[in-house]
């Protein structure tokens, strides 16, 4: 019986192996096909030559950035007061936050084009400024479930009772409690969440395309209709980006309070080393 | 004067501290009300009228016309067929990679591989699969030159129901194996010994052990996914445009210069949409609350 059970699951975790990395091998050559006969990363400088493409990339790369900064304004104290002062609160606060995990982000975006939109009592569409601002704004809903959970992660791995009676005992009002005890002792939690909000954004395409913003999502569907190589080097683009932000989330999640990147990495080739 | 603790003074200023900390989460709250609750009670009430503002049942009632039913249908099956080719799939490979004596290293991998995977959708994944499955495939390719198989002269098309589910497949079944293993981890092997002592075969084992313990668990997730492919606009609009009318599709179009005859139909459907999802949500922490007594 034990000894028939590995070669099953090999043979399963071969197919499943198979289904997911047959795809990005074919994207990657697919990409390197821009020249005929010859194997080049022609699609790749097209791509990176373009000003529309580093235009679009900024545009949403500041809006993603500024959906983190709002989100983490939002979150962090929310999170704080919460565990701090009305633990009571938190079945609320928490189905708030996993809202937006249950209501799409087409239908979110409905609301606010109707709510925000013209003639309404906050016609924040009629302007380009307001427009981005609601464009950021839908960003950072669609983050809260993910920052939240890091952020709220981060202050259980703290005594955030001690700390705040530490600091306040020092003199320090609640807001320099929040901004120069708490935020850095759950930093890495931050930035961890930070990375994931980044990786869902950065690419966001319903309501960047629905608030007609220059942003990268829409771009790639424009590249998808108008082209055949680029987007398969877009493609595997994004794959590395979406590994990228994953592992730098992965490891920010798993430092400790105070913990330095640089000593967390010193210590693992010791280790590595070691044996 | 005594100093009791359990004195009405004390129990005052609690009540005190207790309103004041209300203050606290005044940001969050307002915040979520803008933009999570009042959009959303604006798209029920609009539900709930007619065009010109009165309260009726009818626009609920368009939900039915054909076209529309034809839209959720579609919607529903896609997302069912996805749902249950990820959690069939996800839970076979998962139960090798946990149960199968694999060494811990592709367990490993595959873990890794999973959290990025079930990240990446969107329209870079329409892209991948355009380049592996389209026309002009490197799988397609392959198979047809030098297997000798045209797929697309089999019928086969990336841009058909089952090129969608297939394509829907990369990100829900990484998530199934990423949801399901705490489960598989959760069958301790005191359970298998002791139905092998009794004298169970494995597929005894498997049937009446394991299966019903993972029951709740597999239904759990499989309505999660449910929900992750009913949401997904991206993809399918990046693979087909404006051809495949799934509910979300749709309601993109109706955004985009309102395509229905009567515009408060979009706010039907947006409603039809929230329903559904938060039917498959509500029955997945249900669900996910039976299967945690088993995980301690």
């Amino acid at each position: 019986m034990n000894n028939r059970m590995p070669v099953l699951s090999v043979v399963i975790a071969v197919l499943g192996a198979a289904f997911f990395i047959v795809p990005l091998i074919a994207t990657f050559n697919f990409s390197l096909r821009m020249k005929r006969g010859e194997l080049s990363f022609e699609a790749y400088r097209s791509v990176f030559e373009s000003d529309v493409f580093v235009s679009v990339l900024s545009f949403s790369a500041v809006a993603s950035l500024l959906a983190i900064l709002v989100g983490i304004v939002i979150v962090v104290p929310t999170a704080y007061w919460v565990r701090l002062r009305v633990p009571r609160m938190r079945p609320v606060v928490e189905f708030l936050s996993l809202m937006p995990l249950i209501i799409p982000p087409v239908v979110l975006v409905f609301g606010y084009v109707r709510i925000y939109g013209t003639g309404s009592f906050l016609p924040m569409t009629m302007t380009d400024a307001g427009t981005n601002a609601l464009l950021v704004i839908g960003y950072v809903v669609l983050s809260i479930p993910y920052m939240y959970r890091a952020v709220d992660n981060g202050m259980a791995s703290i005594d955030i009772a001690t700390l705040t009676e530490a600091a306040e005992s020092l003199g320090a009002s609640r807001l320099r409690t929040i901004a120069f005890v708490i935020f850095p002792n759950i930093r890495s939690a931050i930035v961890s969440g930070a990375f994931l909000t980044f990786s869902i954004s950065l690419g966001e395409f319903v309501i960047t395309s629905l608030l007609n913003r220059p942003g990268f999502g829409p771009y790639m569907v424009q590249m998808g209709q108008d082209y055949a190589y680029q987007p398969a080097a877009l493609a595997i683009m994004a794959f590395g980006f979406t590994w990228t932000c994953m592992v730098l989330m992965e490891v920010f999640a798993s430092l400790k309070p105070g913990q330095r990147l640089l000593r967390r990495r010193k210590s693992t080739i010791v280790k590595k080393a070691l044996p | 004067m005594t100093f009791d603790p359990s004195d009405r003074p004390v129990a005052v200023r609690r009540l005190a501290v207790l309103n004041w900390s209300w203050i606290g989460l005044v940001p969050f709250f307002l915040f979520a009300f803008l933009f999570l609750i009042a959009p959303i009670f604006y798209l029920i009430n609009g539900a709930f009228q007619t065009p010109d503002g009165q309260y009726s049942l009818d626009t609920l009632r368009g939900l039915f016309a054909r076209e529309i039913m034809n839209s959720f249908s579609l919607s529903i099956r896609l997302s069912l067929a996805s749902a249950g080719m990820g959690a069939i799939f996800g839970l076979i490979l998962a139960y090798a990679l946990i149960q199968g004596g694999l060494p811990s290293w592709v367990r490993r991998a595959f873990m890794t591989f999973s959290g990025v995977a079930s990240n990446f959708a969107g329209v870079p994944l329409a892209f991948a699969f355009i380049a592996t499955l389209g026309r002009l495939g490197l799988v397609t390719l392959v198979l047809r030159d030098f297997v000798g198989i045209n797929i697309y002269a089999a019928g086969f098309s990336l841009f058909s129901f089952l090129g969608l589910a297939l394509t829907y497949l990369y990100f829900q079944l990484p998530l199934m194996i990423l949801m399901i293993t705490p489960a598989l981890e959760g069958l301790r092997p005191e359970w298998r010994e002791a139905a092998e002592s009794l004298g169970a075969t494995r597929r005894q084992y498997l049937s009446r052990v394991a299966m019903p313990l993972l029951v709740p668990s597999v239904s759990g997730c499989f309505l999660l996914l449910f929900a992750n492919s009913f949401g997904t606009l991206a993809t399918i609009y990046a693979l087909t445009g404006a051809n495949f009318q799934v509910v979300p599709i749709v309601l993109f179009q109706q955004i985009r210069g309102n395509v229905l005859y009567n515009p408060n139909l979009g706010y039907a459907i947006a409603v039809g949409m929230i329903v559904l999802m938060g039917l498959s949500n509500t029955l997945y922490f249900i669900l996910r609350r039976r299967a945690e007594r088993w995980q301690k």
